[in-house]
Parts: structure tokens; sequence; C-alpha cells
């Protein structure tokens, strides 16, 4: 394991997509993820790969389709209001079954909304991104170390399913300090027989395209595509659990508050309350199966969100809804406080244990 | 016995804050701790304050953020105004008395009045009254070795400008005999 060094998470994420390949880079500023392109414009004039800050979101986005086109790795980044205005991008990328790691660092929203850190962009990303029939990677760090990791891992599922992954940050993590050790740089092996990087007259031409006319075409390719996401549902979720077995209570929380919510357990715990935590890292697959089987043991279950609730109707679907589920939460850029936690983990103790 | 420190920084931009943050947990790191700082980088930044938050711990941690500082260092009268009544009973409260003109209010919390800001002054490194709280807060609090600062601060100083290692260790001393 390489030397840890101090980074701040969004510039530990940005030099981590370098290290993972990533060779374009277009941005466009916006508190809290500025740094990711800060860094990029500073690191990728070195390495012979390319930054540019475009004139505005929607034109970084359509410069990312672009780039991926040609089988280059591509990235950009901003916060929440950015990534509505990427949204039709996305859709086109996905539609295009083109890869592309996109990050958020989210912030409270709706509108312009604040620039403190959020978990409001839960549905966006998970559902609703923009139109049509499509899916994308939602992958969800909750430290900086992993944030590195998993930006990495991005880039090869998305190589991998030929879909864009997003990294749903939030300010806190792009934002904080922490020990990190850098993964080494690595090439990846994944072949890109699609990419249309000139044919050398060699080869027929490779289209890049999201537009079928013909709805019975466009009918299959939709078809074709939701088994492939049926594949990544089965095959690529992520998740972790830290103390359920025991757990009665069981909170769920990823990113940001699932770092708040530990405090809470360990608090919980040392007043005798059984309470554990199930974290999915995968937002998009979520871990359906996995949180099934904790409610075989748990007898309530505690959403902890930076929003007014998005991930707890996720959790009521994966459990079926039986057993009782609760929220904590904070929004418009207010971080949750430990005691906030315990005392809705004591107020459950109360109800339903 | 367990360490777990939780240090609010705050003061105005240009007195080093940021730095403090990043030295601190830098130091935390290189004495074996698990660490994290966070800046505050709300509005009141472009008003000119500046604060950050660390914790440094034996055990791994969850929140980087709190809302009661074992430790709380108030480098200007708005930080100590905004601030004072964070301080978890029982912990620490580092003013500088140099920009701070009022006594705490608090009897609950070990206050330490250190005129960091005319200490630095006087011996012609104005930029450093950080450093010179650093240097108090190793004597009161037994923290960190004043031999473990000795290996950070060459790592954490820009190499453009080494003789600023020396220059802020020299800070630290003043401080610690104060």
């Amino acid at each position: 394991m390489a030397e840890k060094v101090l980074m701040k998470g969004n510039e530990a994420l940005a030099e981590s997509a370098i290290r993972a390949g990533c060779r374009c880079f277009f941005g466009y500023p916006i508190t809290p993820q500025t740094e990711v392109a800060a860094y990029m414009a500073k690191r990728m004039p070195q390495i012979g790969g390319t930054y540019l800050q475009a004139e505005s979101e929607v034109a970084a986005i359509n410069m990312v389709y672009g780039a991926t086109s040609t089988g280059t790795r591509a990235m950009t980044s901003s916060s929440s209001p950015g990534i509505s205005l990427k949204a039709e991008g996305i859709s086109y990328l996905a539609g295009s079954d083109l890869p592309a790691v996109i990050i958020n660092i989210c912030r409270g929203g709706p509108g312009l909304g604040g620039i403190q850190p959020a978990q409001s962009d839960y549905n966006q990303a998970t559902k609703g991104l923009a139109h049509g029939d499509f899916h994308i990677l939602v992958l969800a760090p909750n430290c900086i170390q992993e944030m590195c990791d998993l930006v990495s891992d991005a880039f090869d599922l998305a190589d991998t399913y030929r879909m864009p992954a997003m990294i749903l940050g939030d300010g806190m993590l792009g934002q904080m300090m922490e020990p990190v050790a850098l993964p080494e740089p690595h090439e990846s092996k994944i072949e890109k027989p699609w990419a249309a990087c000139g044919t050398e007259m060699k080869r027929p031409h490779n289209v890049i395209n999201s537009l079928y006319i013909k709805p019975d075409e466009l009918e299959r390719i939709v078809m074709d595509r939701y088994a492939r996401y049926r594949h990544i549902e089965e095959n690529e979720v992520r998740y972790e659990e830290f103390m359920t077995e025991d757990a009665d209570i069981v909170i769920v929380a990823y990113g940001a508050s699932s770092r708040i919510a530990r405090n809470a357990i360990m608090a919980a715990r040392a007043e005798g309350i059984k309470v554990g935590m199930f974290r999915p890292i995968t937002l998009w697959p979520f871990p359906k199966k996995a949180l099934d089987r904790v409610a075989d043991t748990a007898r309530a279950f505690l959403t902890v969100e930076l929003s007014m609730g998005q991930m707890i109707d996720d959790v009521k679907l994966a459990i079926n809804c039986r057993r009782p589920v609760y929220l904590a939460n904070r929004t418009g850029g207010m971080v949750i406080t430990p005691n906030e936690i315990l005392a809705k983990i004591r107020e459950i103790k109360g109800e339903t244990l | 016995m367990s360490v777990n420190h939780q240090i609010t920084i705050a003061g105005f931009g240009g007195q080093g804050i940021q730095f403090t943050g990043k030295f601190l947990i830098y130091a935390g790191m290189q004495a074996g701790y698990e660490v994290t700082c966070i800046p505050s980088y709300g509005p009141e930044m472009r008003g000119g304050t500046s604060a950050c938050f660390v914790v440094i711990s034996d055990d791994k941690i969850g929140s980087p953020i709190f809302s009661n500082p074992s430790l709380l260092i108030a480098m200007n009268t708005p930080s100590f105004d905004k601030y004072e009544m964070s301080t978890e009973p029982g912990g620490y409260t580092f003013v500088d008395s140099t920009l701070v003109d009022r006594k705490a209010v608090r009897d609950d919390v070990t206050t330490v009045y250190v005129p960091a800001t005319g200490v630095a002054s006087e011996n012609g490194i104005h930029s450093l009254a950080n450093m010179v709280m650093v240097g108090k807060i190793l004597k009161e609090t037994g923290i960190f070795s004043y031999e473990l600062m000795e290996k950070v601060m060459p790592k954490l100083v820009s190499a453009k400008r080494p003789q600023m290692v020396e220059t802020n260790l020299k800070a630290i001393r003043l401080g610690m005999e104060l």
C-alpha cells in the first residue's frame, strides 16, 4: 500500500481519476466541487491529457459525449444544479451506450438552493435523471479513500457495461481532508471495438447514435439494455454492514450521513440499545436482496438522510414493508447531528421494541 | 486513555486557520491517529472569517463535523463570540488575547489567554500567530511533542520557501515559552 497522504476529497477524487486513465475532463465551476476542476486544470496538461473549462454544464457533458465516443476515458463533475443541466446529455450517453464518469458533489436544493452538503439528489441519480428508459450506475463513497477507490471502479464498470456511472458525493466529502493511499496508475484492459476512433480503412464505420425512428427497433435496443441492467443488479451490488448481526434497529444510510450515524450507533450501544447499520455503496443497483435478509432479524429500520427522505422508499420496497421504517433527516444543507439520530433511536425503541 | 480531540479553529482569512487545521491533522496522522479536517465553506468566508473543524482520534472517525469541540481556538473576537458557548464542559478554549479584548463568560472550561498576534509581531513573524498558538497548546495540553513538530513541519511548508520551516518552528517555541 502506498504511503498515506492528506488530501481534500475533491482533489483525491480527481487524482484517482487520472490514475485510472481519465484523459479528458470537461468542467464548469460550482461550489462545493470546484476543486475537482481546479485540480484537473493543473494536472491534465502535465500528463498529456485534456482539461477544458466549458462555457456551461450543458456544453461540458456534450464534450464528454464526444470524447468518450472515441474510446477515451472522460469525466465531468458538478454539483446539484449543474447536474440537472447535464441531464439531457446523460440521457444521450445512456441512449448511445457510452461509458462516462459523472461526479455529483451534492448541495442543498431545489433550484439554486444552497452550497452546504445534502443528499437530496438521490431520486434524481437513481430514478429520474432524465427522459427515457435508462439507468446509470450510482456509487456512494463515505470517506476519501473510498472516493478514490470508487472513481477507479466507476471507470471500469462504465466501460464494461457501456453506460454512464456517477459518483454521488456531497459537500462534506468533497471538502473534507483525510489520509488517503492513492492507487498506482493503472491501464484499463477493456477493449472498445465500438469506438469511433478512425477506421484506418480497415473496418466499417462505427456509428454512435441514440436516434431510432422505427419503434420496433428502439424497443429491441431498450430491452437489450434492460437485460444488461438485470445482469448488473445480480452482479454489481455493493454494501457494507456494521453491527447488524444482533441489531434490533438497523440504520440505513450512505455517504456523509452514514458517518454521522456511526457516532449515534456507538452512543446507542453504550445505552444498551442494539443498533447497527446497513450502508448501500451502490445506490443503483440498490442492494435489495441483502437488505431484505437483514429484515429477517431486525425489528425496525431507520433511514438517515440529508433530504426529506428519498432512499426511504427503496428501503420500504426492498423489505416489502415487513418492518416499520423511520426517518431521521435534515435538509437544505443542514447536517444532522449524532444526537438528533440518537433521539430518534430512543423514540423508536419506545414505540416498537 | 483513549484519544478523541475535536478542535474548532476560527479566525479571519489570512491568519492561517486552514493551515493550522492541516498542520494538526498531519501531526496526528504521523502520530498514528485517525484524522479529519473540514473547512467551513459557507458564505461567511467571503466576509473574511475562516473556520475549520479537526478530529484526531485513536478510533475510526464517524462524523468529521461536531457541535461541541473539546478544544476551541479563537483567533479573533467574532470567532470567540460565535463559538465560546460551544466548547464542551471541561474542555479548553484558547483565545488570541491580542485581538480579543474581552474575557470568557464561561467558568466550566479552561480558558487560556495567549497574546499570539502580539508575540508574533514583536518577533517579526506577523503571519505566524497561529503557530505561536499551537506552541502554547502543546505546552498546556501535551497533545503533541515538539519533536513531532520538527518532523512534520518540513512536509507541510512549501519547498519554495524552505526557510519557513525554521520560522514556523521558532513561532511554536515562542508559544511554548509563554
